[in-house]
């Protein structure tokens, strides 16, 4: 089967970091098949900023999303721009704290999706007191959400791709995530 | 053990390098390709190699001639713009017959176009670009683990025969991340062949194979190095028509008759399809799942990717496109390959051509497929 999943916010927040470890988790982890890929340019120093996974069984060959799965709004901007392109029956988690939901609830409702809210960044802040960890605190809520990666899997991934030394906050705020829901 | 890693096709294509042997890098960083730059300067020093940040795309193609004189396996990464900025030093490593490869991450092009877009249209511009009659070997990969693979190779052919291997590549497969497998006892590596004999030594002798051996400067073999048409030597001989043939049919024909040893394609479903979609490079990933689509409707579709555009794969295309009715070509240009391809095959061949920076959607190519192949 194949997934594809789109987290989105504004630069600096770390999506691509995020999708990274996603992918990581499922090709080098989960004995899966993952490409990831994410926007380029100018929007990647401020504006939204987007990352893009594909995770599957089989081989991928098309790397790029043509309609997401899941998809992850760390900001609103991000929520309302990219939201449209989302498959029927998805899946939606948003970073609640950065988030009006009164312009998608039509959208929601018309698409059948459905909504998980993961407060990521109130929770890096006040769970683990560094606000710079709400990706990987993220990352803990869709892997419990969704189970395209496996627990054991994302740990590893969180393991291996955050700067040495951090790795006791960053799994701290992975297992912080894991329980947001 | 074999290694694995998640990781992107630039950074893929920097390990291939080093793998490869190479340890001179001369570049000047431009987008799409910077990483290739950037994984180089952080590593090389760590193995006794040398990187260079060089003023522009021109020192670059320089550098690197003088890297691969001096003896080292050497390359340099670019895009479009300074891939048009080295075309002068390419035909001189053409003529002084000097292995050296450059990788091309191509963008939306011409001038300075898209930077951050992907793109197919340096194609026969890694073909032509420079002035005269020359055979260059072009490598596209359609994965990171093929970029990988590919630039190792990259290098073997330019150690093989002597001379500059492209890797035409692009903003799609060099950005991207997938896992590759590294596995050391899998991986062949063609060493530099080095003259022995002093004394009887001609460094551009019309051998039967057409590819001499190479000494570096310093070993005390007195070789003179030019881009003016030479005789056995190295001594320009200019005015005589025998020399400059007799020269230029070698450094081609070490090309074309070894044809067989370089190109290389693949395919699928092409035994019963009567429309053959052909690509190289990222298209590849789009049309494989057009025609995996198109199968699962119903009709007989079938793919040959082309790792290698040049030399062109002819014998090969031919072949695999013999019982077909119809060929579809998918590039990310207004038509560039197509009208090598169109040359080949028999039937009637039609184009999928995108410009503006984007990767073909697979439903474009099975809208195609389903027009032409009588849906």
């Amino acid at each position: 089967m194949r997934t594809e999943v789109r987290i989105a916010g504004f630069g600096g927040q770390g999506v691509i970091m995020a999708g990274i470890i996603l992918g990581k988790s499922a090709s080098l982890f989960d004995e899966k098949n993952a490409v990831q890929t994410q926007s380029y340019g100018p929007e990647a120093r401020g504006g939204a900023s987007k990352c893009e996974v594909v995770i599957s069984d089989e081989e991928i060959n098309y790397p790029k999303l043509e309609h997401p799965d899941i998809l992850v709004a760390m900001s609103h901007e991000a929520l309302i721009k990219y939201i449209v392109d989302m498959k029927d029956n998805g899946i939606l988690i948003l970073d609640s704290r950065n988030i009006d939901e009164s312009e998608i609830e039509d959208f929601v409702k018309e698409h059948n999706i459905t909504v998980y809210r993961a407060p990521a960044t109130e929770t890096a802040i006040n769970d683990i007191g560094l606000k710079i960890v709400a990706n990987i605190v993220m990352v803990g809520a869709i892997t419990k959400i969704t189970g395209v990666i496996s627990k054991e899997a994302a740990i590893k991934a969180v393991e291996s791709s955050v700067p040495k030394g951090t790795e006791e906050k960053n799994l701290a705020a992975f297992e912080a995530g894991f329980n947001l829901i | 053990m074999a290694e694995e890693l998640f990781i992107q096709g630039n950074e893929a294509c920097a390990k291939g390098a080093l793998k490869a042997g190479c340890r001179f890098f001369a570049g000047y960083p431009i987008t799409p390709s910077t990483e290739v730059a950037e994984s180089l300067a952080r590593e090389l020093p760590k193995v006794g190699g040398a990187f260079v940040q060089m003023e522009d795309e021109i020192a670059s193609a320089g550098a690197i001639i003088g890297g691969s004189w001096g003896g080292s396996k050497s390359m340099t990464a670019t895009s479009g713009p300074g891939f048009s900025l080295m075309q002068e030093n390419i035909g001189y490593a053409f003529i002084s017959e000097t292995p050296i490869v450059i990788v091309n991450v191509q963008r939306g092009s011409p001038s300075t176009g898209q930077p951050t877009m992907t793109s197919q249209s340096d194609m026969m511009q890694a073909r032509w670009g420079s002035h005269g009659d020359y055979e260059p070997i072009v490598l596209s990969p359609s994965s990171v683990q093929e970029l990988f693979d590919f630039t190792i190779r990259a290098f073997n052919l330019a150690e093989e025969f002597r001379t500059p291997v492209f890797i035409m590549t692009d903003e799609v497969i060099g950005h991207m991340r997938e896992k590759i497998i590294i596995d050391d006892d899998k991986i062949e590596i063609v060493p530099r062949k080095r003259p022995e004999d002093k004394e009887n030594y001609l460094p551009f002798k019309n051998v039967e194979n057409g590819t001499n051996p190479m000494p570096s400067f310093g070993d005390g073999f007195n070789v003179h190095v030019t881009g003016l048409t030479h005789d056995e030597r190295g001594y320009p001989d200019t005015n005589n028509p025998k020399t400059h043939t007799d020269f230029i049919e070698r450094l081609c024909n070490k090309i074309i008759n070894n044809k067989g040893k370089i190109c290389s394609v693949k395919s699928k479903y092409c035994d019963d399809a009567d429309i053959i979609v052909i690509s190289y490079g990222s298209p590849v990933r789009s049309v494989g799942t057009a025609v995996e689509q198109a199968r699962e409707e119903g009709l007989k579709a079938g793919y040959i990717k082309i790792d290698t555009p040049w030399p062109f794969p002819d014998k090969e295309v031919k072949e695999l496109t013999k019982n077909t009715k119809s060929v579809l070509v998918a590039e990310m240009n207004l038509g560039q390959m197509f009208y090598e391809i169109d040359r080949v095959v028999d039937v009637e061949c039609s184009l999928i051509g995108k410009i503006g920076g984007e990767l073909h959607k697979p439903s474009e190519i099975l809208s195609k497929i389903e027009e032409l192949g009588g849906k």
